[in-house]
């Protein structure tokens, strides 16, 4: 690391990306093993390891500890929740979603998936794709991770077998293109013998792809914006008022999706008015354009009402208003979301009252069965649900935009964080989607 | 223009791709606005150190041409470094910014706190920082915690509730989803805020380098006059050091952390400038709290203990 410039660090793209956890699949001996060969524990940190786990008597460091962060965690040796690592490479920084297998892991699993440009799955090469894996490859259709990586994990106790890693890798991935997912990179690994985690194998010569982190390092940053819905939540209107900037009035916020121009027409939501940009300030500084995910400040040709909440978009590429959201749901609370149920809604930067109108069905992930009317759903079920707003939103699908597609659901009484919302269809249809616009008007 | 779009790489890069640094500053800048639009009474917690220091001028960059819409608080040990209280001063009067002091040394006076047998003065914090939330009904205090600082806050939310004792508990966390962040809390209660939850302290010099944003001199390589207690440098002074069988000695040092002199320690280093700094720390095999920070090594969960408690 030390030959490479500050100018070329400060130059790599970030990637975030979360792990899919089982209770004995090796995560945490690959995330030890990627942390430790890309050099990120530093060795007070080692020390630390080595000293607590010599007290308990072990005989090598646990690399569990590592990411066992709390005081319940260490005792009872489990982990109970989401907790982020960050490591680098000279080609990459990356923001790891370290998500646990016990407890609550759909919950978790959907956290951690939520900000996640890339999946991984491991499976234990002696057991192949389980009843587990079925769930974390739903899990990750769901939230339209957009790259899912299988990890084989274990290669060292089937011999390093091509045939074995070829089976397993074939089955998933055929179930996995069934629900959707748009990309799935298997790679045989060893977590223990360091197999193909970050150095190429010499066991399994007949593997010609990449290596673990080196597939980490490669693959792309989603960024296709050619066919995004640009759409830019208002979070905070900037009016300084003073002698320098009278009239100053700029509405600001992370652009969501897509990209803004300045002198494109737009079209402001719910309200629906028209203006057209004047001019952009990206931190202080004026651009001609912004993209997804830069915070930004936008400035409008005309003077007209606008605040926190809404929504700014090209005004030929508006997305509908509604108050009727149907979306499948991850219910993340303790206590369960019911009919009936009165919630606050956070879309984008807007928070309106909404009811829990129904419950159509809940998803048995185990087989992606649908059980009908439920009645409720209790902590990391998955689950239809049809929501009325006070007030209209302006949502696109999940599938278009994870920004403007999800939701959370809120507690009106307490603030829980209920529960976790995307909108529209599930899983992504398997079969690549035939221009649609001849269809345009039925309804099916 | 401070965008800097990704080198291509092999087939891979996008040229709307953004870089680290920069994806990093748009998501604290998303943070430091959300705030701004759901709270009533924010604070910055303000120490003068590197976090804190970026902090500011990312809320800075998120609120120009307009003002910063927050306060700052800082809370003075007493032990503070004296460049340290110039940089703050400096600061706040550059930018014409309200600054809060909760002193340490005034709970001391007035026997509401007791100092303790080893002379840190960093846990005796807690107390102070809490009744200036409550007594100046902050809602929202903004922390330049890191996740990659220790394993305790690699847990943390970046929007971290607190009770109305300004208690964390790590069992009854939010789920944090999408950029959607939740800040609904009841009267008494506040929420902690990191902005910089997803920095490393590389990042952050990075950043403060591509930035060119000033720092007080302490982080940078001087001829300092120090002791060794419990394996660090400390700085000799009238807080409480040194004592019987420690000896003074002028070494050229500088921090990588800025806190309480009683338990922040300094590095042997020649770094002169933020490229020597930046490369010092690329190559250095101490985090950067196990190379200065004595107060986290009283036990594995020294750091957890006192976030409970409402330390930031």
């Amino acid at each position: 690391m030390s030959t490479i410039t500050s100018e070329e660090l400060s130059a790599t793209t970030l990637l975030r990306f979360a792990t899919a956890g089982s209770v004995d699949d090796g995560k945490s001996t690959l995330v030890g093993r990627l942390l430790h060969d890309s050099k990120s524990i530093l060795s007070d940190q080692l020390e630390a390891v080595e000293r607590v786990s010599a007290s308990r008597g072990q005989e090598a460091p646990d690399l569990a500890l590592l990411t066992d962060g709390l005081r319940a965690e260490r005792e009872q040796g489990i982990t109970i929740d989401v907790a982020y690592r960050y490591f680098a490479t000279p080609r990459r920084r990356f923001i790891l979603a370290d998500t646990p297998g016990h407890v609550q892991y759909t919950r978790n699993m959907v956290t951690g998936a939520s900000t996640a440009e890339l999946t991984v799955i491991l499976v234990d090469a002696r057991n192949g794709v389980v009843e587990q894996t079925r769930r974390h490859a739903a899990i990750a259709a769901l939230l339209r991770v957009p790259h899912v990586v299988l990890a084989v994990n274990k290669m060292d106790l089937v011999e390093y077998r091509e045939t074995v890693f070829a089976e397993i890798a074939e089955e998933f991935t055929a179930y996995a293109s069934e629900l959707g997912v748009p990309e799935v990179t298997a790679i045989p690994i060893s977590a223990l013998a360091g197999d193909n985690v970050v150095d190429p194998s010499a066991n399994m010569d007949w593997y010609g792809g990449p290596t673990f982190l080196e597939h980490l390092e490669t693959v792309p940053v989603s960024h296709d914006l050619a066919h995004c819905h640009a759409r830019l939540p208002v979070q905070y209107v900037i009016r300084p008022q003073t002698a320098e900037h009278p009239d100053y009035r700029g509405y600001a916020g992370q652009i969501a999706a897509g990209t803004f121009h300045v002198g494109e027409a737009v079209t402001v939501l719910p309200s629906g008015r028209t203006s057209t940009i004047s001019g952009i300030d990206l931190l202080g500084e004026p651009v001609d354009a912004a993209w997804t995910t830069q915070s930004v400040t936008v400035l409008l040709r005309d003077d007209i009402d606008i605040s926190r909440g809404d929504l700014i978009v090209p005004t030929k590429d508006a997305p509908p208003t509604t108050q009727d959201v149907e979306a499948t749901v991850c219910h993340v609370a303790d206590q369960p979301l019911t009919v009936g149920h009165r919630v606050l809604i956070k879309h984008g930067t807007r928070t309106v009252k909404a009811i829990v109108k129904d419950i159509p069905s809940r998803l048995t992930l185990d087989d992606l069965s649908l059980h009908p009317h439920p009645g409720q759903l209790i902590a990391n079920d998955i689950g239809r649900v049809k929501i009325r707003t006070s007030e209209p939103l302006p949502v696109d699908s999940y599938a278009d935009s994870r920004r403007t597609g999800s939701f959370i659901l809120i507690d009106p009484a307490d603030g829980t964080t209920l529960t976790a919302g995307m909108v529209g269809e599930s899983f992504a249809s398997p079969e690549p989607v035939k221009d649609e616009s001849d269809d345009d008007g039925w309804d099916f | 223009m401070t965008t800097t779009v990704a080198k291509a790489e092999e087939g891979t890069a996008s040229p709307y791709a953004l870089s680290h640094l920069d994806s990093l500053e748009s998501e604290a800048v998303h943070i430091f606005r959300e705030v701004a639009g759901e709270f009533e009474n924010p604070v910055i917690l303000f120490s003068g150190g590197k976090d804190s220091i970026v902090m500011l001028h990312l809320a800075l960059k998120a609120f120009a041409p307009a003002p910063v819409p927050f306060s700052l608080l800082h809370v003075d040990t007493g032990h503070n470094f004296p460049e340290v209280l110039e940089y703050r001063d400096r600061v706040v009067a550059a930018h014409g910014l309200r600054l809060h002091v909760a002193s340490v040394q005034d709970y001391i006076d007035r026997g509401a706190l007791r100092e303790r047998p080893d002379g840190t003065r960093n846990p005796l914090q807690t107390l102070p920082l809490t009744e200036k939330i409550q007594s100046e009904k902050f809602d929202a205090v903004f922390g330049g915690g890191r996740r990659d600082e220790e394993k305790a806050r690699a847990k943390e939310r970046v929007f971290s509730l607190r009770d109305e004792f300004s208690q964390w508990d790590p069992r009854r966390q939010r789920p944090e989803l999408w950029n959607l962040y939740n800040g609904r809390h009841a009267p008494g209660e506040h929420v902690r805020v990191f902005p910089l939850s997803n920095w490393t302290e590389l990042d952050v010099w990075q950043y403060i380098a591509r930035e060119g944003i000033e720092l007080p001199q302490i982080y940078f390589a001087h001829d300092r006059e120090v002791f060794r207690r419990g394996g660090m440098w400390l700085t000799a002074g009238e807080w409480g050091g040194p004592k019987d069988g420690e000896t003074v000695e002028k070494r050229l040092v500088r921090y990588r952390t800025v806190g309480d002199m009683s338990c922040t320690g300094a590095v042997d280093s020649d770094a002169l400038t933020l490229d020597d700094v930046i490369a010092e720390i690329a190559a250095s095999r101490l985090t950067e709290r196990g190379a200065t920070r004595a107060d986290d090594k009283m036990s594995e969960a020294a750091m957890e203990d006192r976030k409970r408690e409402g330390y930031f």
